[in-house]
């Protein structure tokens, strides 16, 4: 009896497991074994430096992925996502620092606080009709509205900023987010790829469809019986508390939070400027355009140290221009671009 | 407080307000337009504001007097911008739009940090401290021009596309684009030219903004940030909307700054914003399109 309940427990799963990947071409299932195998000895074979960006590149791809969902399946642009990375950050540090609450815990309390935040961004928007332009600029007004606010906040020290106890730990401490940078390696990769998994299976889903729908013509959908404010509210708040587990991980890895930084507007371009140049809308395409974009700027950082060029500015100049060829020459992205080159057939879905 | 106190501070915002009027005017106008979402908008501004600083200090060029030609090379740099890199991207999807526009933010922000470095700079004119008088009502002298170059500039805006063959072209255009190139209006030159005519208002208002507040590399986001926020609360692509936005934006702030503390200011503005989203979505002088 038991074991009859444990085996139709487990059942759904496996079968979820292997639907996801049933209609998946061959190249593609041995390029996700390659890039995952290799993401995983890593640790093994590079240095501090070139680990600590790595662990930047999948930080961008988590979060470019969570932000694709609003934006590449539901066709959403919100230009504000730093507000559920900030909320993320200053809950799961605040229970920590003071209340000495593991991070794990401290977001199981983030979940219903952005998942409330995105909803109240989608109400607003969705019941009131602020769609395209007017939308990105609520989006933005809430996350500066969050600076600002946590920016004069005493319980968060304001804008002295909020630090984590930083002590040296004789070993890794999962369960407390203490410890190497091997460990955050590990943890953000395996984020990564759980939001990988997650966005493959919500595409294939019926939710998915109704996104792709509402994206390509919300009047169609509408007309062929899809709740659209229900599934707009759904990717929002989807995509609000993957997010806001980006701001856990933050908060705990650079230790310091500054309102002014984490909830900045250029905190929420970095965010999407991965899944635009990468591909929008397409799975890899958010894990590709972070590889290029943190590999492109810490290439810039050491050609201009290998010239003894250090001029500040100079390296943000370069950076700008190759967005702006890269935007000109490829407008569908990199990943569908390369895609094709290498007979891979995931182009935007 | 007394009342006067809130008079001075309400008539200090409306000034101010005028030149962020005619700062979001020029966003309004592209938008409007060309129906592209300026994202460098307050990054040309703040290359406007560099322009000033620099001609004050080296030529010692009054900003009032550099107000048409700076207002000019502004012009210059929109048509070039609209025609060489902006044109082919009118047919292309918003965020496609929006990183491209983001990438010029980017390239202008860090290249006046390379030839201005980081410090505020700031003009000091003769008349930097001089104010008007009237009763209790003390006016500031740079607001006082200030305000009343923002009115005048949006006054020859206004009379350009309400009487000028080119002006009407360019209305024609962005109430129907098909219909304007069935008629044989040229327009991606038109679309060039209003670009240039929006960079030419927010240089304009730059010049003017310089004898305001200082200038540092890194100001051109905020502002970037009040535009939309004005331009939205009077209702994009009205220019009048534009104008009363930013009234309402900059009485807003300068008393929200005497009330509560100056950093927070900008809070307010954001609040009005969500308020004139939710409550009236095409701005206060807007018309309901979408």
């Amino acid at each position: 009896m038991a074991a009859k309940t444990s085996a139709s427990f487990v059942d759904p799963f496996i079968r979820i497991a292997v639907s996801l990947f049933e209609d998946v071409s061959r190249q593609t299932i041995a390029l996700l074994g390659i890039l995952l195998a290799s993401l995983l000895i890593v640790p093994w074979l590079v240095n501090d430096y070139l680990l600590t960006v790595l662990i930047v590149v999948l930080y961008f791809a988590f979060t470019g992925q969570a932000w694709n969902i609003m934006m590449g399946f539901a066709g959403q642009l919100s230009l504000g996502h730093a507000i559920y990375v900030g909320l993320g950050a200053y809950i799961a540090a605040v229970l920590f620092a003071r209340f000495g609450i593991a991070p794990w815990i401290g977001f199981l309390a983030v979940i219903p606080v952005a998942a409330a935040c995105g909803a109240t961004i989608g109400f607003l928007a969705f019941r009131f009709r602020v769609a395209g332009v007017y939308f990105a600029i609520l989006t933005i007004a809430f996350a500066e509205f969050a600076r600002i606010g946590f920016d004069h906040l005493d319980y968060v020290n304001a804008s002295a900023g909020l630090f984590l106890p930083v002590a040296q730990y004789a070993r890794n401490d999962l369960w407390h987010l203490r410890g190497n940078p091997t460990m955050f390696y590990y943890v953000i990769l395996a984020a990564a790829a759980f939001a990988f998994v997650v966005c493959r299976a919500l595409l294939k889903s019926r939710i998915g469809y109704f996104w792709l729908a509402i994206r390509e013509d919300e009047q169609a959908a509408r007309a062929a019986g899809i709740d659209t404010f229900r599934y707009k509210m759904a990717a929002v708040m989807i995509s609000a508390v993957i997010t806001s587990f980006a701001g856990v991980f933050y908060a705990f890895f650079y230790n310091n939070l500054f309102p002014e930084q984490v909830f900045n507007i250029s905190r929420s371009i970095e965010i999407i400027l991965g899944p635009i140049i990468g591909g929008i809308g397409t799975l890899f395409g958010p894990i590709l355009g972070a590889f290029v974009l943190t590999g492109l700027a810490e290439l810039l950082n050491a050609a201009m140290a290998a010239i003894g060029f250090d001029l500040p500015g100079a390296k943000q100049v370069f950076y700008g221009i190759c967005l702006l060829l890269v935007v000109v020459a490829l407008p569908e992205g990199v990943w569908p671009w390369l895609a094709r080159r290498i007979g891979v057939s995931e182009s935007r879905q | 407080m007394p009342i006067d106190v809130y008079l001075n501070v309400a008539v200090a915002g409306i000034l101010t307000g005028l030149v962020y009027g005619l700062m979001a005017l020029g966003l309004s106008v592209i938008f409007g337009v060309v129906r592209v979402v300026n994202f460098a908008h307050g990054e040309m501004m703040s290359i406007a504001m560099y322009l000033t600083v620099l001609l004050f200090s080296g030529l010692h060029l009054d900003p009032l007097v550099m107000l048409v030609p700076i207002a000019a090379v502004l012009f210059v740099f929109g048509y070039a911008l609209q025609a060489g890199l902006i044109n082919p991207f009118i047919s292309r999807p918003e965020h496609s739009q929006f990183l491209l526009l983001v990438a010029l933010a980017l390239i202008i922000v860090n290249a006046l940090l390379i030839l201005f470095g980081p410090d505020a700079r700031t003009v000091q004119t003769s008349y930097a401290f001089d104010s008007f008088q009237w009763g209790a009502l003390i006016v500031d002298a740079t607001k006082l021009y200030a305000g009343a170059a923002a009115i005048i500039a949006a006054a020859l805006l206004f009379a350009f596309f309400r009487f000028a063959p080119v002006g009407k072209a360019i209305r024609a255009c962005a109430d129907n684009y098909t219909g304007a190139l069935v008629v044989g209006l040229d327009v991606k030159r038109l679309y060039a030219l209003t670009f240039g005519i929006g960079a030419a208002c927010v240089g304009a208002a730059g010049v003017m903004m310089t004898l305001i507040v200082d200038v540092t590399p890194m100001i051109g986001p905020a502002y970037t940030l009040l535009a939309f926020v004005i331009v939205i609360t009077g209702g994009l692509g009205s220019m009048a909307g534009a104008l009363l936005g930013g009234l309402l934006i900059g009485v807003t702030e300068a008393l929200a700054g005497l009330l509560f503390t100056p950093s927070a200011k900008s809070m307010f503005a954001f609040a009005i914003l969500v308020l004139v989203l939710l409550f009236r979505p095409q701005g206060i002088l807007g018309k309901r399109s979408i």
